[in-house]
């Protein structure tokens, strides 16, 4: 264990804050971007790994546990939430036949 | 003993009230009957008692209170019952008369579908009536007073199918309010100077003040707008004449012997109040005399029989208040009581008249009823020499201490009441004539259906006939060898008022038997000229489609008085509403209302094109949200 703390706290800790905030963002200008609902969700995921790494790098550096097991939290529901928005996108391409969001313009004034 | 059990009075009304209100649809119409008038007989047995105790007794005032009813700050109003020689004579008159009036309903309303709904209103309006006697300060008072008024509208608008009785009540309602508003405030003004409200501890104060005390005056004419419209004076006198809409005992009871006599009554409590307002007794000598005058010469052309007895009403209220603007407290009060007993009685009789023709009010269309209605004749003759005032009746002995004193005040109200004297006899023989006397002028259908009234409605004319023809000897002045029971009776009650007044000479014997003998002469004359024009020649008041000369049509439409408010107070006040109506309700408080709704919905016409239904958009919003959010935080702006 100790080693694996040094091991982290061998690469500065704004590095991984630089880094975090990379990945963040191309996950927000993916999700702003794309059309294609699949790679939104990638996008998503992408969001929610930056934080994850976060989380677990400041967890090191602090000596405290507890933001270690939020990521386990994170992680959870990550996957509960893919499970029901896989369900939901399949479930649009069965009726338009496309993954496009902008299919589904109708819902206006 | 007795005095202790006073609030047993109001309270076997109330008891009548409510087994007759709630059991309305249950109780078969004798019970009914039945118990509406035990209840009002129960209480004028305890009065009686009450009565015979003051009587006997040396303490004249007892105050017996019940509970504590407000309490605050400086401000403290028992609920609690004063009894003296004032309020145990009122309490004869309200159940008594109230009783005989009762027992006569039966009778009357036996055909009418709301029997129940009459009886438990009439109960309701002795139970206010008598808190209106037996208050022992103003605000007990001015309970019973709002009370009575009540179920003077209830009784009024008996019949409401007809719109036009309804809106007679609605009449006498609104005209009463505007007076009990004068009431209100003089109340108001009563606590803010003498910080009570108790009769107890106003009227020793006052009697230590200094007559023509502004604030007393401003009191006494505000108390005097309260009685202008509970008692029917000028200028709120045209509800009484319509309040003839409701069933005929409600007249007699209501609008004849006891609620119209609350403003005298009223005001012969706060007697020493008036009497330090000499300013005040001025206005109240001169609207009664007018009052009386106005009215009598209206009663003298009017065909429907209740109106000539509602007009002589307003007639003979005139006179109380006369009396009362002449210092006679003594005076007016005897003659609320000779009054309630003959305009009672005759109420009653022309009930009896009106029930015998089948609903038929109109005199042209009676006469000759004096073979078929023996008892109803007779009674309603010694009602009418008793108003005349012709003696040994009780009208006479009232009505001329009331003349004596304005004599003494001054001689032109003396001239006015003898005319006026002169009137009431003219028309109440008018109508005695025409209603008895002659042909029979109704269909034969009417004439079929001729009856003497059943036995429950004669014995209470009976009764009220023998209190009309002795109810003057309680009062018999010296001149004529009596000792005037009645002064000595009430004289706690006036006292200080009486100490106050400035002491003038007493008539002389030879002057008092020249005014008796002048109104009695008056009288016979005026009598007897009714009975040449309508007896003898048998003249009949003309239909009204007929032309009818300028005086007589100024008194028929009664001077247009109806007509005059519509047109000084009822239309301004309607073209008032109306620019209310059109200007400030619809265009300004709708348009802002409108305004407001269509900023509303405007704006979001324009801010729903925001809902694009493009999904990245939302996001894109969703997050530069965020990000301000978070710059927001960040720089603490």
């Amino acid at each position: 264990m100790e080693s694996v703390i040094q091991s982290i706290q061998g690469v500065p800790l704004n590095h991984y804050i630089l880094f975090s905030a990379i990945i963040f963002t191309i996950g927000v200008v993916g999700v702003l971007i794309r059309r294609n609902a699949i790679v939104i969700f990638m996008s998503v995921e992408l969001m929610l790994n930056a934080v994850n790494l976060l989380l677990t790098a400041f967890s090191a550096y602090r000596g405290d546990a507890s933001g270690q097991v939020f990521v386990f939290f994170i992680m959870a529901l990550a996957a509960a939430e893919v499970a029901v928005g896989l369900a939901i996108i399949v479930m649009i391409y069965r009726n338009t036949n496309s993954t496009d969001i902008n299919v589904l313009n109708r819902l206006k004034w | 003993m007795f005095t202790h059990l006073v609030w047993l009075i109001p309270l076997f009304p109330l008891v009548g009230f409510l087994i007759n209100g709630l059991g309305w649809n249950i109780l078969p119409k004798g019970a009914v009957g039945f118990i509406g008038s035990l209840m009002v007989l129960l209480s004028f047995i305890v009065s009686i008692g009450i009565f015979t105790e003051i009587n006997g007794s040396a303490a004249k005032s007892t105050v017996i209170p019940l509970f504590d009813w407000i309490h605050v700050g400086n401000l403290t109003i028992p609920f609690s019952f004063q009894v003296d020689p004032l309020s145990s004579i009122m309490l004869l008159i309200v159940t008594g008369i109230g009783f005989l009036i009762h027992v006569y309903s039966i009778g009357y309303m036996h055909h009418d579908s709301g029997f129940a709904k009459f009886f438990s209103y009439l109960n309701l309006f002795v139970f206010f009536m008598l808190l209106l006697v037996l208050g022992s300060n103003y605000v007990v008072m001015f309970i019973g007073w709002e009370g009575v008024g009540l179920c003077s509208y209830l009784l009024i608008g008996f019949w409401f199918t007809n719109p036009s009785y309804a809106s007679a009540a609605k009449k006498a309602f609104v005209m009463n309010r505007i007076g009990d508003l004068g009431f209100l405030i003089g109340i108001f003004l009563i606590f803010s100077m003498f910080k009570s409200l108790e009769f107890n501890s106003v009227f020793p104060q006052a009697a230590n003040l200094a007559p023509n005390n502004s604030i007393v005056v401003l009191i006494t004419i505000l108390l005097f707008v309260g009685a202008t419209g509970k008692s029917a004076q000028i200028p709120l006198f045209t509800w009484l004449p319509d309040a003839m809409a409701g069933p005929t005992p409600v007249s007699a009871l209501i609008h004849a012997a006891t609620m119209v006599t609350a403003g005298i009554y009223m005001i012969a409590r706060s007697n020493i109040l008036f009497t330090l307002a000499p300013f005040t007794l001025n206005i109240i000598a001169i609207i009664g005399i007018a009052t009386a005058l106005l009215a009598a010469t209206i009663a003298i052309t009017q065909t429907d029989i209740k109106k000539v007895l509602a007009y002589s009403t307003v007639s003979q209220l005139g006179y109380m208040f006369l009396g009362l603007g002449v210092g006679a407290y003594t005076g007016a009060f005897f003659h609320v009581i000779t009054h309630a007993f003959f305009k009672a009685l005759l109420f009653l009789g022309a009930g009896s008249v009106i029930h015998a023709v089948s609903n038929e009010q109109d005199m042209r269309s009676m006469g000759g009823l004096s073979g078929k209605l023996k008892i109803t004749y007779a009674t309603m003759l010694i009602g009418t020499i008793a108003i005349s005032g012709i003696p040994p009746f009780a009208g006479f002995f009232s009505k001329d201490e009331i003349l004596a004193h304005a004599y003494e005040h001054n001689k032109l109200l003396w001239v006015l009441g003898v005319i006026g004297a002169m009137f009431t006899a003219f028309y109440m023989f008018r109508m005695l004539f025409l209603t008895f006397f002659g042909k029979f002028r109704g269909t034969t259908e009417q004439e079929h259906h001729l009856h003497e009234s059943p036995a429950s409605m004669t014995f209470p004319l009976i009764v009220l006939a023998i209190l009309s023809i002795v109810g003057g000897f309680i009062g018999v002045p010296e001149v004529l060898g009596g000792n005037h029971w009645l002064a000595g009776f009430l004289e706690p009650v006036f006292h200080d008022s009486l100490m106050k007044v400035h002491e003038t000479a007493a008539l002389d014997h030879n002057t008092e038997y020249l005014l008796m003998g002048v109104s009695v002469a008056g009288a016979l004359v005026a009598a007897i000229i009714a009975y040449v024009r309508y007896a003898k020649n048998g003249h009949v008041p003309v239909p009204d489609t007929a032309e009818r000369g300028a005086l007589a049509n100024l008194s028929y439409n009664k001077y247009y008085i109806d007509e005059l408010y519509d047109f000084i107070i009822a239309k301004p006040l309607n073209a008032l509403s109306g620019f209310f109506y059109r200007i400030v309700d619809k265009t300004v408080i709708d348009g802002l209302v409108n305004g407001f709704g269509r900023v509303a919905s405007e704006a979001s016409k324009g801010l729903r094109l925001l809902q694009t239904g493009n999904i990245g958009f939302y996001i894109f919003m969703m997050i530069a949200s965020i990000v301000a959010l978070l710059a927001y935080g960040f720089f603490n702006i």
